[in-house]
């Protein structure tokens, strides 16, 4: 199987290359064909390999390479076009190709009528490739060539309909600010380079854990630096500020590129380079804090925002918090089991969005929308579905038992674990109650838009996959008092350290999922009274909003969390602004000044002497009679 | 009797400044035609002089070069008058300044 490897990104990258040379004018059936069916190869050869895999006899280095060939070979560098498939990139790859797979199937549909077909199947295929790559890759030059190529497919995604200016400068908000995060993530390449002498991941990694102790000072240098990279990728503090942007892009494209695949990038760099971060236990507790404080930051946000794709922005940059956080803990497993339980609910919850979107004439305020039970039963449920996975429902979702997993590592870790979890559950409760605010809202009551296209019937087969996923995927890593199936964490153990070795009481740990879980039911209700005491109160002035369109009121404290914590005014006003001054000084051009003043003279001083130029003889023969005195003067008086 | 030649060269000279002023005063052409005749013969009388002083042929072979440059100048200046005339309607000089810078 190992010949096949190689085949798993070489099939989007085709279709990427073949969409773009049969041009715009191509038959919508071939291009979606192309497009589809390149990806569908892959997730085809990725379940093949990947259960051949499955049975391989375990044991250490369990793990296929396939070599393509020498790519850079200097004194002091040598890397090689190497796949490497084992357990972390080998349920990655499962991931982002059954998913794009789905998600290319949805936009067939989706984007037919709104946008250059051909162009949006090519990125996406180019997109799927890049991903590829990035999960496979055996070093970290390969691996850094498909972390920006997704970044340059997401900027292109983003800015799709580049018709409308707002949406291009979403695509370079999100370009740049990983692009600054990337640099930090060269550099820290560039001095893993320097001090193991290779790029090679697996050398590396062996390499540091004989090589260094806990705590040496490169080592930690080593983790902060790829930690910047990775919270730009995932769009955690203070990074986030691009996401919510993003979502200017076409709604499929914010679940593949924004919810389900690449802003997990950071997640699986981090994952995949887990022993630099054991050396560095400082850094690993900054990983925690920072998803701690993403997490919280992303479900305030999201409690006061009013577009429905905004609302699930904000709760991708919460859960990935989470997945930070489960990676700060140590908890790596539990890490990638919240990415792949994330990936089918979030990826379910923007589809059925989109179908709303879509079916509801681009309409994306959840107070415009009401009452689409009746109109679209079937999105409804779905959409219940993942709304229930998202907020963690207990034992029926897949979200109960990743988060429940990363909750319990949290309170497990030594010293401030307590702590931590008591972040992390409030974060529970915020989700349950965001997401419901807007389920609420979008689902019952009545219906304040006319629903003008039927979805169409290519949405469906995907939503249902998706959906089965959201549920079903959760059974296959359950805590010890609720079957203690640890399908998962057996899979990645070859690659992934197992979570702590500490077992708590099985008593503290059903109170704490009961608190937890209570805590989840908990902004559910909470939301639905918050919908029901709204309907009552405020039916005229949302009518008003409704029918005139105006701007919502928003409190001091809402308005603080609409604009994302301020994190948007700080980047501006510290960034964006002193840089436009800067360019706006440079503008003037001080040495292009020097230059200038030159040819002002010449000018200045021809018009000072074109005035001798009088066009009188008389004149003319009067400077001669007086150069004649003066010369004669000279040759008398010397 | 002989004449001091300095007479003859002062004379010169005040003719040749006369001439000169003339030339640049006068804004009729055919004025600054004559004054030129008296510019040149104040050279040619300064050259006479000379050759009296010195009691040699070359101021009178010079006196007669430029008599015929007087001649020359005069045909060609009042050729040059007759085209202005023609075209701008006045022999006044500084009504052909096209050249002005």
């Amino acid at each position: 199987m190992q010949q096949l490897l190689w085949l798993i990104p070489l099939f989007p990258v085709a279709g990427f290359v073949v969409l773009t040379l049969i041009g715009r004018r191509s038959p919508i059936g071939l291009i979606a064909t192309i497009g589809t069916g390149t990806v569908g190869l892959s997730a085809v050869v990725a379940l093949v390999t990947g259960f051949t895999f499955a049975g391989m006899p375990a044991g250490a280095g369990q793990a296929m390479t396939d070599s393509l060939g020498s790519w850079v070979s200097v004194p002091g560098l040598s890397s090689m076009f190497t796949l490497r498939l084992d357990p972390l990139s080998d349920l990655m790859v499962l991931v982002i190709t059954v998913v794009a797979f789905f998600i290319h199937l949805y936009s067939t549909a989706y984007i037919r009528g709104h946008g250059d077909y051909h162009r949006y199947f090519s990125y996406l295929n180019l997109f799927v490739g890049s991903m590829l790559i990035l999960v496979l890759a055996d070093n970290f030059l390969l691996l850094f060539i498909g972390w920006e190529g997704v970044g340059l497919c997401s900027y292109l995604l983003i800015g799709f309909w580049y018709e409308d200016s707002a949406n291009g400068r979403a695509a370079i908000k999100a370009f740049l600010v990983t692009r600054i995060a990337d640099v930090a993530m060269l550099i820290g390449l560039f001095l893993i380079l320097v001090t193991f002498g290779t790029l090679d991941i697996q050398t590396v990694m062996a390499k540091a854990s004989t090589t260094f102790k806990v705590g040496a000072p490169v080592i930690a240098a080593i983790a902060v630096l790829l930690l910047i990279g990775a919270i730009g990728k995932s769009a955690q503090i203070p990074f986030q500020i691009w996401l919510p942007d993003a979502m200017a892009g076409p709604t499929p494209v914010s679940a593949l590129i924004h919810a389900a695949t690449m802003v997990t990038a950071g997640v699986y760099l981090i994952a995949r380079t887990h022993v630099l971060y054991v050396l560095a236990p400082g850094v690993q507790m900054a990983v925690a804090i920072i998803g701690l404080a993403t997490l919280l930051l992303g479900g305030l946000s999201a409690l006061v925002q009013h577009d429905i794709k905004r609302i699930l922005a904000y709760s991708t940059v919460s859960q990935i918090g989470y997945m930070f956080l489960g990676l700060g803990v140590g908890a790596w497993s539990a890490s990638m089991f919240h990415f792949l339980t994330h990936a089918f609910f979030k990826a379910l919850l923007f589809l059925a969005a989109g179908v709303l979107i879509h079916s509801l004439n681009n309409e994306q305020d959840i107070f415009r929308m009401g009452g689409m039970r009746k109109a679209e039963p079937a999105i409804f449920w779905v959409f219940l579905i993942g709304a229930a996975a998202l907020t963690g429902i207990p034992l029926v979702t897949s979200g109960f038992y990743s988060k429940e997993a990363i909750l319990q590592a949290a309170w497990d870790f030594p010293h401030v674990g307590h702590l931590l979890w008591i972040g992390a559950a409030i974060g529970v409760f915020l989700t349950g109650y965001y997401i419901f605010r807007g389920f609420f809202h979008v689902f019952l009551g009545e219906q304040h838009t006319q629903v003008s296209h039927k979805p169409s019937r290519i949405f469906y087969p995907s939503l249902f996959f998706l959906a089965i996923g959201a549920v079903l995927i959760g059974f296959l890593k359950t805590p010890e008092d609720l079957g203690n199936i640890s399908v998962v964490s057996n899979f990645l153990n070859p690659v992934l350290p197992p979570e702590s070795t500490v077992q708590p009481a099985i008593g503290t740990e059903v109170v704490l999922q009961t608190i937890a879980s209570l805590l989840a039911l908990a902004g559910v209700g909470v939301a639905y009274l918050v919908y029901k005491r709204s309907l009552k109160t405020a039916t005229a002035a949302r009518a008003a909003v409704a029918t005139h369109g105006a701007d919502y009121e928003l409190t001091g404290i809402q308005n603080f969390l609409f604009h994302g914590l301020g994190f948007d005014w700080i980047a501006t006003n510290l960034f964006v602004r002193p840089f436009w001054w800067f360019a706006g000084v440079l503008k003037r051009d001080w040495v292009g000044g020097i230059y200038d003043a030159v040819g002002w003279l010449s000018v200045k001083f021809n018009r000072l002497l074109s005035l001798t130029q009088s066009g009188l003889i008389r004149w003319y023969l009067f400077g001669i009679g007086v150069g004649v005195l003066a010369m004669l003067g000279l040759v008398v008086l010397i | 009797m002989s004449v001091p030649p300095v007479y003859g060269i002062v004379l010169a000279a005040v003719l040749f400044v006369i001439g000169l002023a003339g030339v640049l005063i006068r804004r009729n052409l055919v004025f600054t035609v004559i004054s030129v005749e008296i510019m040149l013969n104040a050279g040619g009388l300064a050259f006479i002089t000379g050759g009296s002083r010195w009691a040699a042929a070359d101021g009178q072979a010079m006196f007669l070069f430029i008599l015929a440059v007087a001649a020359t100048e005069a045909a060609i200046g009042l050729a040059l008058i007759l085209q202005l005339h023609r075209r701008q309607g006045t022999v006044d000089g500084d009504s052909a300044r096209k050249m002005k810078g």
